[in-house]
């Protein structure tokens, strides 16, 4: 049996977010795979150009309504059920955007979910994560019929360009329902790269002592076009916005680079980073559990050792 | 009367080290302390603060699960919730499930909030709010990091990827829990004993009316593959001449 996969394309009205990509990928591991990627916006054309390039997209089907102007799980979910029928596999990203959309689609589905899909070893074996990654489970579909999975980003390679797939029109009309309302997003402007398509990342833990002890970071990440992250520690004690903590309930990066400032290496943490390629640790506690994961640790004062670093890079 | 329905799970405690089980048929969980998942234990706080404000009259918390989860629905009690329901389920229960068992309390019980931790901390599923919610077709906030009520709406921050984002849903409506929702208060030994003579319901997912069905067989269990460990560099020289000789700077 062939897999149709149907992968929920996540973006922001103009470009197709990196998630998608990765999805993309995912599905391809699976040989011979039919790949839609579904846009659902106001207008898709630019969105559904970006997402017609990627390698092994077989179409992308574009469902347009005034309605999804904002990524409203309780609008987008009965739209792509609307278009379910055919597909063996409905896949998303496991981004806060992936896991809120998927599981309702499951949901209008009866379908059961993957959660966190870190390899698909066959149309009906998936590996996972579980226990904040502290074992990794492979679940086996029973009794057939259609899957939801959302795909962990941090372990795949996001699809190469290349392709210029159909471009097709759904006509959806379901019933869509207006309990749900957006209000506002704030999330802080910044030229730097974003944390989780980052080649390089630096990452503050409370040791840092406060939002202005993070400029430090900021100054060394700016040299290295690096992106900046937090513990949840810095978080909870107000240094660095939500947005920037890495770790289990934050978020879970792959970095060529991954520099851990002032951390201590909660489990949760490294949860969220152990799919790093390379990762430093600076710390002033040598017994810090984050010297455990870490191809170069470093004892010592962060306050001396990032501006000497700076330093040395200039 | 304004109830609050809320979702509670037993699992292993945050603070226990995870041991899969030798022959990788599970993780270990004999003689391991077990807790409410913290995301629910935020989920009975927001609750509590909710009918302690005056804006709902009882809170009412349900797990499904064997008969050892009646342990957390008492520490729920004890922290304050005014009654439990208990759905007799044994094996596998997976999020749809889940949802359903707790759809059927909703349906009996007609709260006007369901409130459930975004993701249990065991198997790290963050499914069954967004499946209730549309099993129920009501909205769904998840990830809420503040929630504000006003008459028949509620105004609900979400943590995402981008930052903050604020939707606004009628009720009733299901909410999850991020972590900086609140700080759940400590129980108190009164309060334990006090539990004791709250009632606490006892029903099955037959007598609901749900199929325990199991679609995703859990297969295989195995520990995370280790990182090699590392070295150590005396200084910021040498850190910047390790990394340039590999590359990455």
């Amino acid at each position: 049996m062939t897999a149709k996969i149907l992968i929920v394309a996540e973006h922001d009205g103009q470009k197709l977010n990196v998630s998608t990509a990765k999805c993309v990928s995912a599905a391809r591991t699976l040989a011979g795979a039919d790949i839609t990627v579904a846009v659902c916006a106001v207008d898709a054309a630019a969105v559904a150009a970006q997402a017609a390039q990627l390698a092994g997209v077989n179409r992308v089907v574009s469902i347009e309504n005034p309605a999804n102007a904002h990524a409203l799980a309780a609008v987008l979910a009965p739209q792509l059920a609307a278009i379910a029928a055919p597909y063996t596999h409905l896949f998303g990203p496991s981004t806060t955007f992936g896991k809120d959309l998927m599981a309702r689609l499951a949901g209008l589905l009866d379908a059961p979910q993957v959660s966190d899909i870190m390899a698909i070893e066959s149309a009906t074996r998936f590996r996972r994560p579980i226990f904040a990654g502290n074992a990794i489970l492979t679940v086996e579909l029973e009794g057939g019929g259609k899957l939801v999975g959302t795909v962990r980003a941090a372990s795949f390679e996001a699809a190469p360009g290349g392709n210029s797939a159909p471009i097709e029109k759904a006509a959806v009309s379901v019933p869509l329902p207006t309990h749900t309302r957006f209000v506002s997003v704030s999330a802080a402007k910044s030229d730097r790269p974003d944390l989780q398509t980052a080649r390089r990342v630096i990452s503050g833990g409370r040791a840092l002592g406060s939002a202005d002890g993070f400029k430090i970071l900021y100054s060394l990440a700016d040299k290295l076009g690096a992106a900046v992250g937090a513990s949840r520690a810095a978080v909870d004690a107000g240094y660095a916005p939500n947005e920037m903590q890495v770790g289990q309930t934050g978020k879970i990066i792959a970095p060529e680079l991954y520099v851990a400032v002032g951390i201590s290496g909660a489990i949760q943490h490294l949860t969220g980073i152990k799919d790093a390629r390379t990762i430093v640790a600076i710390n002033k506690d040598g017994e810090a559990p984050i010297f455990e994961v870490a191809d170069f640790g470093l004892v010592g004062d962060l306050f001396q050792v990032i501006p000497e670093i700076e330093r040395l890079l200039s | 009367m304004k109830r609050i329905l809320v979702g509670i799970k037993r699992v292993v405690d945050y603070n226990v080290r995870i041991r899969v089980k030798p022959d990788n048929t599970g993780v270990i969980t004999e003689g391991v302390k077990m807790s409410v998942n913290p995301f629910d234990e935020i989920a009975l706080e927001e609750a509590l603060r909710i009918k302690e404000r005056g804006l709902a009259e009882e809170v009412l918390v349900a797990t499904v699960g064997p008969a050892d989860v009646q342990q957390q629905l008492r520490t729920a009690l004890a922290m304050g919730a005014d009654r439990a329901v208990h759905v007799q389920a044994d094996g596998v229960i997976e999020p749809l499930v889940a949802a359903q068992a707790l759809l059927k309390i909703v349906e009996k019980e007609q709260p006007f909030l369901v409130i459930l931790g975004k993701q249990a901390i065991d198997d790290d599923n963050g499914q069954t709010g967004q499946m209730l919610a549309a099993l129920w077709n009501r909205p769904q906030a998840t990830y809420a990091s503040k929630v504000e009520l006003s008459g028949e709406t509620a105004r609900v921050t979400r943590e995402v990827d981008a930052g903050l984002e604020t939707l606004e849903v009628d009720l009733p409506a299901v909410l999850t829990t991020d972590l900086r929702l609140n700080e759940p208060r400590y129980v108190k030994l009164p309060d334990i004993m006090k539990a004791k003579k709250k009632p606490l319901d006892v029903t099955n997912l037959a007598a609901l009316g749900v199929e325990p069905r199991v679609r995703l067989k859990p297969a295989r269990f195995e520990p995370p593959p280790q990182r090699q460990k590392g070295i150590r560099v005396k200084d910021a020289a040498e850190l910047v001449d390790a990394l340039k000789k590999k590359g990455l700077l």
